[in-house]
Parts: C-alpha cells; sequence; structure tokens
C-alpha cells in the first residue's frame, strides 16, 4: 500500500488496474466518464472525459436572435433552468443597459430560489441515495418536495423542468391568479419536512462514515481551480455572488450564506441543507413584500407589445413584426454577468457587434470548473468515495458540455 | 482602489504590455501583448493591492466575419476574492500563431485553454495536456470558429453508396 501514495504511476502501468466507470453508470449522474486507476481499491490516476452531451449551445446561441436563445439556456442545467434563464436575461439586459420594473426582480428571486430548492433537493437525495440503500427513502423525500416546486413552476409557465419564464426586459406573462398563496402554503411547510429530511440524515452514522473527512477540498485549491457555489463555501470561503454582486434586487432580502469548514463531503451537503433554509427565508420575505406594477419594461423595442394592442395600435404592431422577424440592436459592446445558480457561480459572457444575434455567446458553467477538480479530491481515496465525490459536488453534465 | 489603478500598478512593471484599454457597462477590458500575459498574469494574482486570485473563465472569440487582425482573442475573466473586483484581459492570437499557456498561474486554466484548442484550434505553448476535450479526438475542424457550417454537410455514415 505504502509504495502506491508515494509513487505517481502513470495510467496504464502494469501493477495497476484500469476501471472504465461511465458514461453510462448511475452514480455519475449523466454522461460523465472517468477512466480510473487502482491499486487494489485505491485510486492513483483519475481521467475524466467529458463531451458526451456536447450540443454546440455557444455555436447555436451565435445564430439566433437574442430572444431565441433564451430557451436554450434551460437545458443547460436543467435541474435549475429558472437560474440560467435570469443569467442570460441579466446580460442581456447588462448590455442593453434597461433595468426591469420591482415587481419582475421580486419574481425573478423567488423563481430562482425556487429553483435552488429543487435543485439542491434533487443533489441531496441522488447522493445519499448513492451513499448508502437504508437511507435511500431520503430521495422519496426530497422528490415529493421537488414535486411541489416543479408544480409551481407548472403554475406559471406551463412547463415543470424548463419553464423559459423570463423574458428579456421582464417576464412573459404576471403570476397567476392565487399562485401567491400556493407559493406562501409550499414555504410555510417546507422547514417540517426539512427537519424529517435531517432527521434521518444528518447524524445517521452510516451517512456520517461514508462522508466525514472523505475527498477534501482546501480553501486554496478550490480558489485556485475557480470552485463557486456550496462546493467553494464547504470549504470555508465565504463567497456568494448573490452577496458579493448583488443583482436582481438581492440586497434586499435579508439572508445568510453558510459555510463549512472541513470541505469535505459532509461539509458540502451541510451546507446545501443550510441553503434550503435561507432560501425558503428569501422566498418568504419577497413573498410577503412583493409589490403591484408593471411586470415588463417600458422599452417597446425590446419588450413586446401587449398583445390587445396588437389589434388597435399600428405601432405595436409594427413593434411585435420588427422584434419577431429581425429583433433588436444592442449597442457594440462585450459584457460579463454572473449569478448565484444552485451549483456556483454561472456567468454569461456576450460580445454584441450590434447586430440582432450575439456575436460570442459563452457560458461559464460551475459544473466544468467541478469536473476539473475532480481528480484532485478523489485521487488516493477508495473506490466507493468516487460515488461520494460526485454525488457532493452535484455535476450537471448538461452544463459541463454544453 | 478604482478599476484605472489596476492598468497603472500593470504599467509600473511592464510599461508596455498593455495595448488598449477599453471600459464598457463598469467593466475594464485589457487587451495585452502576448509576449507579456503570463508575467502580467503572476503580477495580477500574487500583488497584495491586485490579488486576482480567481479565473472565473477563459474562453476564445473569432472575428473573423467582422475583419479584424488578429484574429482570434482569448479572453481571460479573472475576479479578485479579497478586494471584490473583476477584470477582463484579452490577448490576441492569429492564424497559425501559438498562445501563451496560463495553467501555470491559474491551474484550472488547462481545461478552458483546452476547450479554446478544441473550439477554435489555437494551440498552447508549455500547455501539460493539449488534446481537445468536448469533441471526439478524430473530429475534424473546430466548431466555433466562424467558417465553419452550421448543418447541411454531408456526413459519412461508412456504409456503402445506395444502389
Amino acid at each position: 500500500m505504502s509504495s502506491t501514495q508515494t509513487s505517481p504511476v502513470a495510467i496504464g502501468q502494469a501493477e495497476t488496474m484500469i476501471l472504465n466507470m461511465g458514461p453510462q453508470h448511475p452514480s455519475t449522474h449523466g454522461v460523465l466518464r472517468l477512466i480510473l486507476e487502482l491499486d487494489g481499491e485505491r485510486i492513483v490516476g483519475v481521467r475524466p472525459d467529458i463531451g458526451y452531451l456536447h450540443s454546440g449551445i455557444e455555436k447555436t446561441g451565435e445564430n439566433r436572435t437574442y430572444r431565441q436563445v433564451l430557451p436554450y439556456t434551460d437545458r443547460m442545467d436543467y435541474a435549475s433552468a429558472n437560474t440560467n434563464n435570469l443569467g442570460y436575461v441579466l446580460a442581456v439586459e447588462k448590455l442593453l443597459g434597461i433595468e426591469v420594473p420591482l415587481r419582475a426582480q421580486y419574481i425573478r428571486v423567488i423563481m430562482a430560489e425556487l429553483s435552488r430548492v429543487a435543485s439542491h433537493l434533487l443533489a441531496i437525495g441522488t447522493a445519499v441515495m448513492d451513499l448508502s440503500g437504508l437511507i435511500g427513502v431520503v430521495l422519496m423525500y426530497c422528490f415529493w418536495e421537488r414535486e411541489k416546486v416543479l408544480n409551481l413552476f407548472e403554475g406559471v409557465a406551463g412547463s415543470r423542468m424548463t419553464p423559459s419564464y423570463f423574458r428579456i426586459g421582464g417576464l412573459v406573462a404576471d403570476l397567476p391568479e392565487g399562485w401567491v398563496e400556493e407559493a406562501r402554503a409550499f414555504v410555510q411547510q417546507f422547514p417540517r419536512q426539512l427537519d424529517d429530511i435531517e432527521a434521518i440524515v444528518t447524524r445517521n452514522p452510516i451517512f456520517l462514515e461514508r462522508t466525514v473527512g472523505i475527498c477534501r477540498l482546501s480553501a486554496e485549491d478550490a480558489i485556485a481551480y475557480g470552485i463557486t457555489g456550496p462546493t467553494l463555501r464547504a470549504s470555508g470561503v465565504r463567497y456568494d455572488v448573490r452577496k458579493a454582486m448583488p443583482y436582481s434586487g438581492y440586497d434586499r432580502f435579508d439572508f445568510e450564506v453558510p459555510v463549512g469548514q472541513n470541505g469535505d463531503v459532509y461539509d458540502r451537503y451541510v451546507v446545501r441543507m443550510a441553503e434550503l433554509r435561507q432560501s425558503t427565508r428569501i422566498i418568504e420575505q419577497a413573498l410577503n413584500d412583493l409589490p403591484d406594477g408593471p411586470i415588463n419594461a417600458e422599452e417597446r423595442k425590446i419588450v413586446l407589445p401587449p398583445k390587445d394592442e396588437l389589434d388597435t395600435s399600428m405601432e405595436a404592431l409594427i413593434h411585435h413584426f420588427k422584434l419577431v422577424t429581425e429583433g433588436f440592436h444592442p449597442p457594440v459592446g462585450q459584457v460579463f454577468m454572473s449569478v448565484e445558480s444552485s451549483k456556483g457561480e454561472l456567468g454569461y459572457y456576450l460580445v454584441s457587434d450590434g447586430g440582432p444575434r450575439p456575436y460570442r455567446f459563452r457560458v461559464r458553467t460551475p459544473s466544468f470548473a467541478a469536473v476539473q477538480v475532480l481528480p484532485l479530491i478523489i485521487k488516493g481515496s477508495m473506490l466507493a468515495d468516487v460515488v461520494a465525490a460526485i454525488g457532493s459536488l452535484d455535476l450537471v453534465m448538461g452544463e459541463v458540455d454544453r | 482602489m478604482s478599476q484605472s489603478h489596476v492598468a497603472e500598478i500593470i504599467r509600473e512593471a511592464f510599461p508596455d504590455a498593455i495595448l488598449q484599454e477599453e471600459s464598457f457597462r463598469d467593466e475594464t477590458t485589457l487587451l495585452l501583448r502576448r509576449e507579456d500575459l503570463v508575467a502580467v498574469g503572476r503580477l495580477l494574482r500574487d500583488d497584495p493591492r491586485l490579488a486576482f486570485s480567481m479565473l472565473k473563465d477563459c474562453c476564445g472569440a473569432d472575428y473573423l466575419t467582422l475583419g479584424r487582425r488578429p484574429r482570434f482573442a482569448i479572453v481571460y475573466q479573472l475576479y479578485s476574492l479579497s478586494h471584490n473586483r473583476s477584470l477582463r484581459l484579452m490577448v490576441g492570437v492569429d492564424e497559425g500563431e501559438t498562445a501563451p499557456s496560463v495553467t501555470g498561474v491559474w491551474p484550472n486554466a488547462n481545461w478552458y485553454e483546452r476547450e479554446v484548442y478544441d473550439m477554435f484550434g489555437i494551440p498552447f505553448a508549455d500547455h501539460p495536456d493539449l488534446r481537445r476535450i468536448l469533441m471526439p479526438d478524430d473530429f475534424a475542424g473546430h466548431p466555433l470558429r466562424k467558417d465553419f457550417p452550421l448543418g447541411n454537410e454531408p456526413v459519412d455514415h461508412g456504409l456503402p453508396p445506395r444502389s
């Protein structure tokens, strides 16, 4: 055993064994392929192989008008589509130099936080199920709650996983009648459900055995590898885009940024769990203070006119026609806009040449950074810990490969 | 400390490194001379007044249809956690030229540069592991180049022609 820990063995050397894991493996949560080099059960080398889900979203985005790009962004991190939409519309709004009304900002915050709740529940549920058969029942608890969130999405957008509810300059429609009460009912019962999940998992000896001190990531390494989100915070770095560079009115809400200390699998679980409670707080505040008013910016050259005006106003008809057939022309320039998605910092880099399509459409996704750090944290640990590490990083291959 | 100070600190150490300074929507972009990139990167990371410890993103851009020279640019999005400040660096690379690798400064540049190589075909000098990352190894062409076709291309499925 001692020789394996000191010698940097190259992949393919005779004394070790190569194990191919994925791309079709249930615990890789998608199509991640890892080429593992094993000495007994200890991992001495890892080579991730990505690209199985590459769909050319950046190339596609450069050949669509700004309005048409929006639905593609849902399909990157399909577990948390609203935050993807939010990052994109904010990037285009920054490029255009427009601001959306307060009501739209609040609704966007509510939807983004609900997305975070749905995504974290998925992450926690599947990670725990991968680790232990007995407490795998937690997956059902998580999915039960997530189902309620998806029902709320269906209520506003008609779609559960890929809502595309935001628009450049505002929202596609106002909240339907009774939705706020439904959302409030969800938020009120949610902390009790979280208590149930915590009662099963947080102090469970099997879970602790499999997660405490496993696959640690130091704060220095996390920063050097561009790790963001819950994984960075579990390593003890208090960095959250919502606090560092507030967007969409996040500075109006009172919430905390939970951090861990050890940067191990367990701390990542604890941080996500704490973030669920903070998200609940934000949603509750936003629902209580939800302002009245318009949901779209008064920018007729950017936002589609209301449907009922099309029958009576020639101008509205022209605007509608121009926006749909040609799109709008932002000024020449480049912007990078980040939001805190459920996985970490999601950044959109847009270059405009003054035309109706983004000249360069680039997405910086948190999962891409997380896969790159995977070899660093699983090297030297046991084969079974690979599953724990993947689950704790909350990888979504849709946004790794784009 | 304002953004213009960043450029001043760089100029103190490297008087000719900055070719162009641009500000748009409160974001600063510095176009650097290619040969100075790694040294400036090290200064940006290590100088406590700057402390750009995190490379958030690195990507390429192809200016073919804008007719700009050099044809390509590599864009670096830097972030300083201690100062809560962002900075964008750019270097120009022309067809057939090699870009310097910043993996020695920010280790996560490794995969980002592989992606730039994969998508734009820009090679990097001193890169530890320059392979394609998203496309298959035997893929021909570089998809994010502006002259790469969008579709309607004949695909060889390895089947005999229909008689």
